[in-house]
């Protein structure tokens, strides 16, 4: 079976000339069905890029990248569009929830954007607000909610569609310890649904929960170990 | 995704930031409301001096010597070398039923100019004329106080005189003139009557006017033989162009006229008055819709910034929405749909503004309303609406989602 995700010499330049930055300087990744994988490494190492290209919201300068086997590159926009709908739930670090609507909209807008209409469309929103805990607050706005209550509206955003691959930037960044566990445990249970799980994070005790670590330094993939918890 | 879904998008899109949408409303109802009522006072103003001028007389044509001496004309006086006066006798010709069915009347005017005084004080007329009793219907003039003179008065030769408002106060100033005797040219007349308020028609003052009987003021200050014009009244205004006829075949025989590129007189009427009036109007419409215009672009570039104002807010949420599997089609049109909404709702109640605006007087002009502005105003600021509004939100739909996301 082909993984989920193949990035195969990955390279994301800005700039020129003397000013060129490499963002991504040659990385090759493959992840499995179903794995659980923490991307860490110091900032400006090229963690975000490589979410971003991954989560199909950017492109690379060179190289290669197969989502599903399919190749991203070559898609047009109406199918991109497609594949962030169905195939990816992708979860931000600021959260970036529409600002002035409710959690249940927020969480009902993929479905709509996917022609899912009426009572179908709020149910999965609402399941998928259960299963975060925020049943009791699918009518507030985001500036009614706590950081923790909107990332986790970002969670079941990114949940309703059921993706095979759900990508977190840092998503416990901007949320305190209670919060972050919480996430985290939720993280736990999406990945032993059978979700593919790939995260950034600073925090050793947030990869200590993936199955999977992979360092990166200046663009590159530094190691790529399996986890003690996971050979347990 | 449906079409429905998109506009209910677009709706809720408008009701989550109701200041940003009141005040775009705002700036799109008030260019509108404001071009429209620009233009009617401008249209208003210009109605108004046209309604003076028909005021002075209507279906009215006056004819006039060609040999010079009287207000113009000298350029062609040489020509008609052979040219007669006006005279009684064409008065009388043009009033045959028979030879000018459409004319109903003619009256022959002499005129004097000369100055009328009661003890000290003094007025000299615009228009001091003598005429036929029928001279004040085809003039269109209405008598107030008193009364008119009457063919009996011309055949007499009676020295009676109805007097204009203006020449009543400078001679009787707090008192009624009828009755009363006033000297002009030394000559004494006895007021019989006075006219009706007239106005003025942007050239003269039209109450600035004394008529007598013809006999009257031939004998005693201008001489037989000179008469100053006939002032002949066509049927209705319908058939003016006929009348004109008539008058032409009827004055060519009675002054043997053979070549009729050079006839010894020349016909005036309101129709062409109007003309020369309305194109200086126009000029005015045209200088008030360059002020509308400038009004308008300045409420478009309103639109404009407001709108643009909150591209950055807007292209992050497309960021989001494209993030979440939203194609570009979809987001256009809800940008589209939003922009076309915050027109056409400022547009409509601009409009209404307007027409609301319109019911009053502005600096003493009663606006009338041009409905080509109203399409312009209206249509104008739609287009600067939805282009605005949509033009930014589709540039922003075609970015890829992270740049849409990073957008300042
Ligand atoms: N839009 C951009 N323009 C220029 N340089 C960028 C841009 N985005 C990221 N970079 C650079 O690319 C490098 C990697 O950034 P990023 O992937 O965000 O790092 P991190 O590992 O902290 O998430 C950094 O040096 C950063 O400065
Ligand atoms: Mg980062």
């Amino acid at each position: 079976m082909h993984p989920v995700i193949d990035v195969q010499g990955a390279v994301k330049q800005y700039g020129v000339g003397d000013a060129a930055i490499f963002a991504l300087d040659g990385v090759d990744l493959q992840i499995k069905q179903g794995e659980y994988v923490a991307i860490m490494g110091p900032s400006g190492s090229g963690k975000s890029t490589l979410m971003n290209i991954m989560g199909a919201l950017d492109n690379m300068t060179s190289g290669k990248y197969f989502l599903d086997g399919i190749e991203i590159d070559s898609l047009g926009e109406d199918a991109l569009a497609l594949v962030r709908g169905r195939k990816i739930g992708f979860i931000f670090q600021s959260f970036n929830l529409i600002p002035r609507t409710t959690a249940l909209a927020n969480v009902e807008l993929p479905l709509a954007y996917q022609g899912i209409k009426g009572k179908e469309r709020r149910e999965r929103a609402l399941a998928a607000l259960k299963v975060v805990g925020l049943s009791e607050r699918v009518n507030h706005e985001p500036t009614q909610l706590s950081g923790g209550q909107q990332q986790r509206v970002a969670v079941a955003r990114a949940l309703c569609t059921r993706p095979a691959l759900l990508l977190a930037d840092e998503p416990t960044g901007a949320l305190d310890s209670k919060s972050t566990h919480d996430l985290l445990d939720l993280f736990d249970q999406i990945n032993a649904a059978g979700r593919t799980v790939v995260l950034i994070t600073h925090e050793d005790d947030v990869a200590s929960r993936a199955k999977r670590v992979v360092r990166m330094r200046d663009g590159k993939i530094i190691s790529d170990v399996l986890n003690k918890r996971a050979s347990v | 995704m449906s079409i429905f879904e998109i506009i209910r998008f677009a709706i809720r899109g408008l009701n989550s930031n109701k200041l940003r949408t009141t005040l775009t409303t705002l700036g799109i109802a008030i260019g509108v409301s404001s071009v429209i009522i620009l233009l009617a006072v401008g249209n208003g103003s210009s109605k108004a001096v046209q309604a003076g001028i028909e005021k002075l007389g209507t279906n009215t044509i006056t004819i006039q010597s060609n040999r010079g001496g009287f207000g113009g004309g000298r350029a062609s006086a040489s020509r008609a070398a052979s040219s007669k006066p006006l005279t009684v006798g064409d008065a009388v010709a043009l009033s045959s039923p028979i030879n000018a069915p459409d004319i109903k009347q003619a009256a022959p005017v002499a005129s004097a100019s000369v100055a009328c005084a009661v003890g000290t004080n003094s007025s000299t007329p615009g228009t001091f004329n003598g005429t036929w009793p029928s001279w004040f219907e085809a003039s269109n003039t209405s008598i107030a106080t008193g009364t008119y003179f009457t063919n009996d008065d011309v055949t007499e030769g009676r020295r009676v005189a109805v007097i204009g408002s203006t020449v009543a106060t400078d001679l009787f100033p707090g008192s009624n003139p009828v009755g009363q005797v006033m000297r002009c040219g030394g000559i004494p007349f006895t007021i019989i009557g006075t006219t009706e308020k007239k106005g003025s028609n942007g050239f003269q003052d039209g109450d600035s006017l004394v008529v007598a009987p013809l006999t009257a003021v031939q004998r005693s200050l201008t001489g037989y033989n000179n008469l100053q014009s006939i002032v002949v009244q066509a049927k209705s205004a319908k058939v003016q162009d006929l009348a004109q006829t008539e008058i032409n075949t009827i004055m060519d025989s009675q002054h043997k006229i053979k070549n009729t590129n050079n006839r010894d007189y020349r016909t005036l009427n309101q129709a062409s008055l109007l003309q020369t009036t309305s194109s200086s109007n126009s000029v005015f419409t045209v200088l008030l819709g360059m002020v509308a215009a400038i009004s308008l672009l300045v409420g478009g570039i309103g639109i404009t910034n407001i709108m643009l104002v909150t591209v950055i807010e807007r292209t992050r949420e497309i960021g989001i929405r494209k993030a979440i599997g939203a194609p570009k089609r979809a987001i256009m049109t809800q940008f589209l749909i939003e922009a076309t909404i915050l027109s056409l709702v400022g547009g409509v109640i601009g409009v209404i503004g307007g027409f609301a605006g319109s019911h009053f007087k502005i600096v003493g002009v009663q606006p009338i309303i041009i409905p080509a502005s109203v399409f312009l105003a209206f249509g104008v600021s739609i287009l600067i609406g939805v282009f605005f509004g949509g033009y930014p939100a589709s540039r922003a739909a075609s970015l890829r989602p992270i740049e849409a996301l990073r957008y300042e």
